[in-house]
């Protein structure tokens, strides 16, 4: 992997030879507009008992998009069967998650529109909803999974509006990701186990984490050519 | 118009520009998606233009938004270091919070300082105080809580706002996410060791029609200036179908962080400086 310092003498590096095609830019252009918009996408489409989540920027929005349904389906089930023990508060807080996870899916869904893949069936047979460390370990790892899906995947998103709507989830699931480690174990809501020594937190890339939210879904699971995940 | 100076900023924005631009990789859609954005014939003329509209911002460097975001952090990795050097003022079963916390404002101090090398700015020097209107806030613990979620609050609208401008850009984009996320994780255990001392407050920013700043604070009110938006990417979050009827205000004001521009985060931010 590239080091910044590297990145950021690359810069430099391609500038200039942008530069150099500089000339012949506009010609080349001229020859290829007519080519525009043929490019067809093939988001939701279902092969094999897998769904495509598209190309380009619609499949990192599918993609947020079937990470927010896994997350919205579990927290409906912690609400909808709350574990033994339950304090009012920790009631409260895991409703609060819920509807922020519910309203994150259904935002993605609205924004995809007709490029939205279909509603996707969870598995969550691993999970005890009775038992509160079955499911705030559950929580744990759903929540840190995202932050870290979604820091992995920013670069790849093209239009700067669809990044800025990545960011303003994100920070909400690292929000939540540090209130249930904290509930888990008071202190731990950004230890070393998350947090790097440079003080980063997790990014993974949508290879790594397709085959993990693949294993919570029954029936259709997801693939994205577009991304490199067969 | 100086053709390598627009260039140039299209890049600070746009990271990947020169790759689309290039004919050795992946070109041609891309720079099909790129001309059909300007007629072809006025394509000169509209370079200087170009980046505003394809992007909708004025331009930053990424060295300029990295020394933001250091100075963001020096200030915050000094705040960490003089609550935890006071002998009285963090109880002994909060400590474990703040260690953490301000280990990872100095390793973001450090990292952003090793990115930047000679480029990097110097510290400013700091009144933690606000110019007095945080008077206490090195001796009573209710302050020091506040201030400080008050600072993790803002860290994240500030990374936020600046990842537009690093569009594309694979380890510095991702380096800032990162950061992004731990003052995330921060802002909300702030937040959590608030509420256990009885403020009510959430660990995600609420609010209503009509309150953007949950804190109960009114001195800082432009740290959470429109954090009641609910509105996004064009969806009234508010319409949405929720578990039983449609999306609450409160749960679509929760559900979405917002960005602050470099300008505001300054603004709120140069109290704190002192030179």
């Amino acid at each position: 992997m590239k080091t910044l310092t590297q990145e950021l003498q690359n810069e430099g590096m391609a500038r200039r030879q942008f530069l150099r095609y500089a000339g012949t830019g506009a010609a080349v252009m001229a020859g290829v507009l007519t080519m525009a918009s043929c490019s067809k996408d093939h988001a939701g489409t279902v092969v094999n008992d897998h769904v495509d989540l598209g190309s380009g920027d619609i499949a990192i929005l599918n993609y947020a998009y079937a990470l927010e349904q896994l997350e919205a389906a579990f927290y409906t089930q912690v609400a909808a069967t709350p574990y033994s023990n339950q304090s009012a508060y920790e009631k409260a807080l895991l409703t609060d998650i819920r509807d922020h996870e519910v309203a994150h899916r259904e935002f993605f869904k609205a924004a995809l529109a007709g490029n939205a893949i279909p509603g996707l069936t969870p598995d969550f047979s691993s999970i005890n909803f009775s038992d509160r460390t079955s499911v705030l370990g559950a929580a744990k790892a759903f929540e840190d999974l995202g932050v870290s899906a979604y820091n992995g995947a920013g670069y790849l998103i093209k239009d700067v509006n669809y990044l800025a709507l990545a960011g303003k989830i994100v920070s909400v699931e690292a929000r939540h990701a540090s209130l249930i480690r904290n509930l888990i174990a008071p202190g731990s809501f950004a230890d070393s186990t998350v947090i790097d020594a440079n003080g980063l937190d997790g990014a993974k890339s949508p290879q790594q984490v397709v085959p993990i939210a693949n294993t919570y879904l029954t029936g259709k699971k997801i693939l994205a050519p577009a991304l490199g995940i067969f | 118009m100086n053709l390598f100076n627009v260039i140039d900023e299209i890049q600070q924005v746009d990271p990947e520009f020169k790759d689309r631009m290039s004919p050795r990789r992946d070109a041609i859609k891309n720079i099909t998606s790129f001309g059909s954005k300007v007629a072809v014939a006025a394509l000169p003329f509209a370079f200087s233009t170009l980046f505003k509209r394809a992007y909708g911002q004025t331009t930053s460097s990424v060295n300029d938004v990295l020394n933001f975001a250091l100075t963001l952090e020096y200030l915050e990795a000094y705040f960490y270091n003089q609550g935890l050097a006071q002998a009285n003022l963090i109880p002994a079963a909060d400590k474990g919070y703040f260690t953490t916390v301000a280990g990872h404002e100095n390793a973001h101090v450090a990292f952003l300082k090793s990115v930047l090398g000679s480029a990097a700015v110097a510290s400013p020097t700091f009144d933690l105080t606000a110019k007095g209107t945080f008077s206490d806030v090195l001796t009573n613990y209710n302050t020091y809580l506040a201030v400080a979620e008050t600072f993790e609050d803002t860290g994240v609208r500030a990374y936020k706002g600046q990842a537009g401008f690093l569009l594309g850009n694979q380890v510095v984009l991702t380096a800032a996410l990162q950061i992004h996320a731990v003052e995330a994780r921060h802002a909300s255990a702030i937040r959590y060791l608030r509420a256990s001392k009885g403020v009510n407050i959430k660990p995600w920013i609420s609010g209503s029609a009509t309150v953007s700043n949950d804190t109960g604070i009114a001195a800082v009110n432009a740290s959470y200036a429109g954090e009641n938006n609910t509105m996004q990417g064009g969806v009234d979050i508010t319409t949405l179908n929720a578990v039983s009827g449609k999306t609450s205000f409160t749960a679509a004001i929760e559900s979405f962080d917002e960005p602050l521009d470099k300008a505001s985060v300054l603004a709120i931010v140069t109290p704190f400086i002192k030179a």
